[in-house]
């Protein structure tokens, strides 16, 4: 009793303490992926509700989102000289790597904090990469890093959260048309005078709809059938072919 | 014009997937090649997963050959017998080449085997036709007669037992290194995942003396049954098969291969010898420049699994 008690009043100092809060909203919670599909964007609106007894702050708000994509387990391998031949040798797999990640705030980060903070919020890529602790990816972390970014499926936009009134902002989220389908996560964090002041959670999911999920599913649930189905058209195609172009 | 395949999960460019699938044809039913191994490089290439490539791939080959097979046999250039024996062993050498896959897999090698066989193979066959029709063509612009393909006696291999008479191209041999044959290079086309048609054509041309023109049908027909069965299979166990992407691929291959079928008509043996020789040779420089230059990105990482 006496615990749960301590819990409840500290929950409540924590609270008084906090003098914003951070409401977000997106534009679409589902993105669906149909024929046509080639990526898409999302619009994020964030209110920041402040206690009234500090009004005033001296330095502007700084909002960092992150959007991070269903996460796996990726295989990096490097290419090493084996007697006169260039060969994939070593590999090193790295777990719990999201599929894709944007880092997205209102200036770069590194005036929103000190360049010491910057792990601690989340604000480079190798803290997504890294195991806890570790301080900078190199070798194979830095190469994932490299070649997601060579593939934009990871990017960073250092100016691309606009306030429309000192308390509104707004900013688009790109999903890469190459990005996993799944559930992607997004966190919001504001900051001012290089501290953070409240924190807010979201997220979007990406799925198939209709001819697209119809092929999936029968792909998925009827192999064989699905199977025979293709070859049948390919030999369809290939019978169609030989009599369109008959000149006897 | 951008269309989002289902399976692959990512968006292509329809028109330059039917470009690339229309010249790959047109190659494939020029020499009576499945034309695999041009165009699942070309697909990864452009980002499509390798496991879909290879599985959307063979329905591909399936439709180009079904055109050229039919091209083929309209004009009685097909020998059936001799094209079911070696489908027999074809077969064969398939189901032990995957499980020498699997074998290969498990013990990290595939890559390595994959690479150094593919470099091997097409410059061995790449040279040895080059080398060939180059003689060939000298000898007739002296004025003598070719000596390569009129020799009287017979290699010790058409002795074997099991003898076989195969009328339609003139060839009367044992079955056994026939069968042999066809289930080496159905052992070799399915861990390089190709249907072997490259390896097929020379072999029947050089070491059993078939007419070039019933080589090509032949080795169509043999290519056709193995891709319709490599494509269920594909489907029923990794379900890697793109049935949007195959559409695309099947449309421009059929057409490329038909009009490939068409030019090999007007070109002579000797020299159609020399330009499948040709490409061979610049196909193996492409593959062999891929581990022979030091990468500018040592680094690859293979696709990511997700859960869903």
């Amino acid at each position: 009793m006496r615990a749960l008690l301590l819990i409840l009043a500290s929950i409540t100092w924590l609270g008084t303490a906090r003098a914003e809060s951070l409401v977000v909203s997106l534009s679409n919670q589902h993105i669906d992926i149909n024929s046509t599909y080639a990526g898409a964007q999302l619009v994020l609106f964030g209110v920041v509700i402040r206690d009234g007894r500090n009004a005033t702050r001296a330095d502007a708000y700084d909002v960092l989102i992150s959007v991070k994509g269903p996460a796996g387990l990726v295989t990096v391998r490097r290419k090493e000289l084996f007697g006169p031949i260039w060969l994939n040798r070593e590999q090193q797999k790295f777990a719990n790597i999201p599929a894709t990640l944007g880092l997205i705030s209102t200036r770069p980060f590194t005036e929103i904090v000190d360049s010491e903070f910057l792990d601690r919020f989340g604000m480079r890529f190798d803290n997504y990469i890294l195991p806890k602790g570790a301080v900078q990816a190199d070798g194979f972390a830095a190469a994932l890093i490299r070649l997601k970014q060579d593939d934009r499926l990871y990017a960073i936009r250092d100016r691309d959260v606009s306030f429309l009134s000192p308390d509104v902002f707004r900013a688009t989220l790109d999903v890469p048309a190459t990005g996993p389908l799944g559930i992607y996560n997004v966190e919001v964090s504001l900051f001012a005078g290089g501290v953070r002041l409240a924190q807010a959670e979201t997220f979007f999911t990406v799925g198939k709809v209709g001819f697209e999920q119809l092929i999936a599913r029968e792909a998925r649930d009827h192999g064989v059938l699905y199977g025979m189905a293709t070859a049948a058209m390919a030999l369809c195609f290939g019978w169609l072919a030989s009599v369109i172009f008959r000149r006897d | 014009m951008d269309l989002y395949l289902p399976i692959a999960e990512m968006p292509i460019n329809v028109l330059t997937v039917l470009a690339v699938s229309a010249a790959v044809g047109f190659v494939s039913g020029m020499f009576g090649i499945g034309g695999g191994f041009m165009m699942t490089p070309l697909l990864i290439f452009m980002g499509v997963p390798p496991a879909i490539a290879v599985a959307t791939g063979s329905a591909q080959i399936a439709a180009s050959s079904t055109t050229g097979t039919l091209a083929y046999w309209r004009r009685q250039a097909l020998d059936m017998r001799l094209g079911l024996l070696l489908l027999c062993g074809g077969m064969i050498g398939t189901v032990l080449g995957v499980w020498a896959f699997g074998a290969l897999r498990r013990i990290g090698q595939l890559d390595l085997v994959i690479v150094l066989s593919y470099v091997t193979l097409l410059f061995s066959v790449g040279t040895l036709m080059m080398v060939e029709s180059v003689k060939t063509l000298a000898a007739k612009r002296r004025g003598q007669p070719a000596n390569g393909s009129q020799r009287v006696h017979k290699p010790w291999y058409f002795k074997l037992p099991f003898s076989m008479q195969f009328p339609q191209s003139n060839l009367k041999a044992s079955i056994i290194p026939l069968v042999a044959l066809a289930t080496l290079i159905g052992f070799i086309g399915a861990i390089l995942g190709i249907g072997g048609g490259f390896l097929m054509v020379p072999a029947l041309i050089y070491l059993f003396r078939v007419p070039t023109a019933i080589v090509v049908g032949t080795s169509l027909f043999q290519i056709l049954f193995t891709m319709l069965a490599a494509t269920v299979l594909h489907a029923a166990t990794n379900q890697a098969v793109d049935i949007l992407l195959a559409l695309i691929l099947i449309l421009g291959g059929v057409f490329g291969a038909q009009f490939g079928a068409r030019a090999a008509r007007n070109v002579r043996g000797d020299w159609f010898r020399l330009m499948l020789a040709v490409l061979i040779l610049t196909i193996g420089v492409r593959f062999s420049l891929d581990i022979l230059v030091p990468p500018q990105e040592p680094y690859s990482f293979g696709t990511q699994e997700t859960r869903r």
